[in-house]
């Protein structure tokens, strides 16, 4: 019991897909060591982190839970009042020695918070704790709205709203919901910038604007498109090295893998993938309370939304939002806050022997 | 509600583990459609990727091939370079050249020899290809031939639809209208090169073709160059500009505006005629540099085009190297032009400068046979300080160069600037040499031997200077102590920083006595002072370039000594002398003498200034 403890499976699993990210990210920058240098450090703090936080006893979450949504929060309107300006939107948040995203790490304190409140509410959750739980999200999500960064604002409802769903909300409710959530769609709509409008309507048509927004989702799948069964092969991939391909290294690398490994190369990422969320999975089935069980769905969520948002968009099925693909894209606040999440993972899989016993 | 949560604060622990694994299961079921909702979304995005990469592969694959979308680089219009009063100096041109863009010709070789049955395109064209091939990113296009002429234009307009991947481009070329006059310090721009890519941002200079080579096209490059901006055109399959899409705009480069006035640099050349030689001219209150004359020069035209290897050669072994910039970097013995600043030593160590010495027409170490002459064989009789500038005794400097030592010398003519950089913005500037025991030591590994405190005197053995440090120097002693930093970019700020700090009875001695050289009626240069409404402080100088003999049974004849044997004729002054202007240092190679060659090129400088500016 008193010795370290880590998820073997899972950080196989993280390893390959790490590997992964780096060999493309090689690629993706023109074969630029430093670029593969610079993400192998953030990398080993990520890894460290998740490792420390492994060892971490799952309820220590649930205790901090609010003090963590509170200096999110706080966070947040720090940026808010004294954010650095990053392409356009108000996101960064300079500490001296490194510029950080707070909206990123509301992916994570989000859910924790929610699970903490619905951990204790029996089945089937009773309405005005769904509407509490709507309530912490919907808190930081505007404020992240109004950097503005629709993206990350997705991602933060989406994983309360899928703690929601793993806590026990009656699949009546849930239908409602989601009939609620179209109905609000013209009304979101209203609320868009004009940018991200634009990019939901090339999302219908790319080619009615193939230099503006569109221009990035035809390049990129004629990147995916060209790779073909086998791919042009590690470096060979010319949309990326042409400069066709927009933020080849972050955003948009998967069009850069896809390209280079083709449809056999996603096939092997894809089931990492897979393998990685139903291990989540199962671990968040097995877990020893309420708390760690939701805690667990939640990461699982996030990270499901990171790659379905990711790729799809990259793919042409998705609006252009600026979600990286997890694990893979060249960047570091997404990458620690992964780990940081996988770290949680592994904690709650440690904590699951004291009920079994 | 109310019995969910009874059930869970009264809880015994039957109840509680009942209820967990209630909760269990109904968990479980979540997760379970969960793990299906996973698997079958991640299933639909490989379905798309199979759409993508096996079913519509080929549509795919072949616009990715023919990737119509070009991102093609705008460079910007280098910054003119213009005199003080707006004259252009070096402009932009368009002018069409013939580039290639590699990636969209089936064969590259034949395409070239085709073009060549055309148009004349020489082996240094196609290596310098090459060259510039090497350093483009793909589908960039990379220049073949230059400075398309019209009728080449028009055989390849006409012959365009026969070859794929060609592009006819009107490029901005840089032009100096002045030609060979401002050669050295406008310098050039020529064809960028690979050592040159080194030098820069390579995004900021993809699809800059020229880069500063020379002088303040060179210094001040990256001002000049401005920044790069991006179109995106349609190409069709044969790369042919179908419509433009958006377009960036290039942040043109800055303008540089100079301290110099054409007029006046055409002037001083005009005054040196077909001389060897350089010419400063300064305003001593800031530094402003209006004339820097280095003759002969080149064009630097033929530099833009890509001067060709005769020609070159031809520049590089002309005898009198119009290549090397004469003004910054050429270092001569300062001879005369020396004799104020050691005449000022003198006072400022306070010997006795008042008292006359005779000048016999030559001098003696107490208890040595060798005699120093005086460029006067007869002697100059009995002078004193003032005197001797006027008449540029050596014998007086022989002994106060005595009386002073090389040490002090050194340390006030240091003061003077001479043995360091003036600092201009021109760079490469040469140091000069302004000797002392130490150095002499440091450098050459011997003491310091008195026979050359001697001829230090008078400007002669190790001393050299280059005319801007002599232009320099002169500035500070007209200004009386107050810094000067010589500059050619225009600005306005006068510096309130002393140089040198002397009493006024000092700079009036010194002052006087080149004044006199000019207005008194035994003064060197006293044939220039005719017919002249305002007044002139000078000194004239005649520097050895070869040693002549200083014995008696020396029988040549200044006149017989071959002309690159002759004595560099040098010439400093400031004029007016209560309230100086102008600055001027003139020293033409091989000219004779200071007083009939040099000393006359400065009156029509002058002349100039206080008729035109």
């Amino acid at each position: 019991m008193k010795y370290f403890r880590f998820d073997s499976l899972l950080l196989a699993i993280l390893l390959m897909l790490i590997t992964i990210g780096l060999i493309v990210s090689y690629s993706a920058s023109g074969g630029d060591m430093a670029v593969v240098k610079g993400q192998l450090i953030r990398v080993g703090i990520g890894l460290f982190i998740m490792l420390a936080i492994a060892q971490v006893p799952s309820y220590f979450f649930y205790r901090l839970a609010p003090a963590l949504f509170l200096f999110g929060l706080a966070l947040l309107l720090a940026v808010e009042l004294a954010g650095d300006v990053g392409k356009g939107a108000q996101r960064w948040l300079d500490l001296g020695v490194m510029r950080f995203q707070p909206s990123e790490l509301s992916k994570l304190i989000v859910p924790l918070m929610v699970a903490r409140y619905l951990s204790e509410r029996a089945h089937p959750l009773p309405w005005r704790y769904i509407a509490g739980a709507l309530l912490l999200i919907v808190l930081p999500v505007a404020l992240i709205l109004g950097q503005p960064d629709l993206g990350t604002a997705l991602m933060v409802t989406a994983s309360g709203l899928a703690v929601i769903f793993f806590a026990g909300i009656s699949w009546r409710l849930m239908v409602g919901g989601a009939a609620l959530g179209l109905a609000l769609v013209p009304v979101a709509w209203h609320f868009m910038h004009d940018y991200q409008r634009r990019r939901v309507l090339t999302l219908l048509d790319p080619s009615s604007d193939p230099l503006g927004a569109g221009y990035h989702i035809i390049q990129s799948m004629i990147a995916i498109g060209s790779g073909g069964v086998w791919g042009k092969g590690w470096m060979n991939g010319t949309q990326a090295h042409l400069k066709f391909l927009p933020e080849s290294s972050t955003d948009f690398i998967f069009a850069v893998f896809a390209e280079e490994f083709g449809l056999v190369g996603c096939g092997v990422l894809l089931t990492l993938y897979l393998a990685l969320l139903l291990r989540g999975l199962q671990i968040s089935a097995t877990a020893g309370d309420s708390f760690g069980r939701l805690m667990a769905g939640a990461i699982v969520a996030i990270f499901f939304f990171y790659v379905v948002v990711n790729i799809g968009m990259v793919a042409g099925v998705l609006p252009v939002v600026g979600v990286p693909l997890p694990l893979i894209s060249y960047g570091g606040s997404s990458l620690v806050t992964l780990l940081l999440g996988f770290g949680v993972l592994m904690a709650v899989r440690n904590d699951r022997k004291m009920w079994t016993k | 509600m109310g019995v969910d949560r009874g059930g869970i604060t009264g809880m015994k622990r039957q109840e509680t583990l009942a209820d967990h694994r209630q909760d269990l299961r109904r968990y479980s079921l979540r997760a379970l459609v969960a793990s299906v909702a996973v698997m079958a979304v991640l299933m639909l995005l490989f379905a798309r990727l199979y759409f993508l990469q096996v079913v519509d592969h080929e549509h795919y694959a072949t616009a990715s091939r023919s990737n119509r979308l070009r991102l093609e680089v705008l460079p910007p219009v280098r910054g003119a370079i213009v005199d003080r009063h707006g004259e252009l100096l070096a402009v932009n041109v368009p002018a069409f050249s013939l580039s290639l863009v590699p990636e969209e010709v089936d064969d590259l070789d034949e395409l070239i020899a085709s073009l060549g049955g055309l148009i004349d395109i020489s082996d240094a064209d196609i290596e310098r290809f090459s060259q510039q091939r090497g350093r483009s990113q793909p589908f960039d296009a990379v220049v073949l031939r230059g400075h398309l002429s019209e009728e080449e234009l028009a055989v390849l307009a006409v012959n365009s639809h026969r070859f794929q991947g060609i592009r006819l481009d009107a490029e901005s070329v840089r032009s100096y209208p002045y030609g060979p006059l401002l050669a050295h310090l406008v310098g050039y721009v020529g064809r960028m090169s690979e050592k040159d890519l080194k030098q820069v941002n390579a995004d900021r200079y993809r699809g800059t073709r020229f880069y500063g080579k020379s002088g303040i096209e060179l210094v001040y490059e990256s001002q000049l160059h401005g920044d790069n901006s991006f179109r995106i055109v349609e190409r069709n399959a044969r790369g042919r500009e179908v419509r433009e899409l958006q377009r960036g705009t290039p942040g043109a480069g800055e303008l540089i505006q100079l301290t110099i006035d054409v007029g006046f640099q055409r002037a001083a050349v005009v005054a040196l005629g077909d001389q060897a030689g350089a010419i400063v001219a300064m305003k001593p209150d800031n530094g402003a540099i209006l004339a820097l004359v280095s003759w002969p020069a080149f064009d630097p035209n033929l530099f833009v085009r890509g001067i060709g290897n005769d020609a070159y050669q031809g520049l590089l072994h002309d005898p009198l190297r119009p290549l090397f910039n004469r003004a910054t970097r050429g270092q001569y013995p300062p001879g005369s032009t020396l004799k104020p600043f050691v005449g000022f030593a003198g006072i400022e160590e306070d010997i006795d400068v008042t008292s006359r010495i005779f000048c016999p027409g030559f001098f003696q170490l107490d208890g040595r046979e060798r005699r120093y002459r005086c460029w006067k064989r007869w002697g100059h009789g009995s002078l004193d300080l003032v005197g001797a500038i006027t008449q540029s005794c050596d014998v007086f400097f022989y002994n106060l160069a005595v009386s002073l030592g090389i040490d002090r010398m050194h340390h006030h003519l240091a003061r003077f600037g001479f043995g360091a950089r003036t600092g201009l913005e021109l760079g490469r500037e040469s140091v000069g040499l302004l000797p002392s025991s130490e150095w002499k030591q440091a450098a050459l590994g011997e003491p310091w031997y008195l026979g050359e405190t001697v001829i230090s005197g008078i400007g002669q053995g190790y001393n050299s200077a280059t005319v801007l440090q002599l232009a320099r120097a002169t500035a500070i002693l007209a200004q009386r102590g107050k810094d000067v930093r010589p500059h050619l970019l225009l600005r306005t700020e006068e510096s309130e920083k002393y140089a040198v700090q002397a009493p006024d009875a000092t700079w009036d001695t010194i002052i006087e006595g080149m004044t006199a050289v000019v207005h008194g009626p035994k003064g060197t240069a006293r044939k220039i002072g005719k017919g002249i409404d305002y007044q002139i402080a000078g000194k004239t100088g005649t520097a050895q370039v070869y040693q002549l003999s200083q014995d008696k049974d020396e029988k040549k004849n200044r006149g017989e000594v071959a002309k690159k044997l002759q004595d560099h004729a040098l010439f400093i002054a400031f004029a007016p002398v209560e309230n100086p202007q102008l600055v001027v240092a003139v020293i033409v190679e091989n000219g004779g003498s200071g007083s009939g060659t040099a000393a006359p090129i400065a009156r029509k400088l002058f002349d100039y200034y206080f008729a035109n500016l």
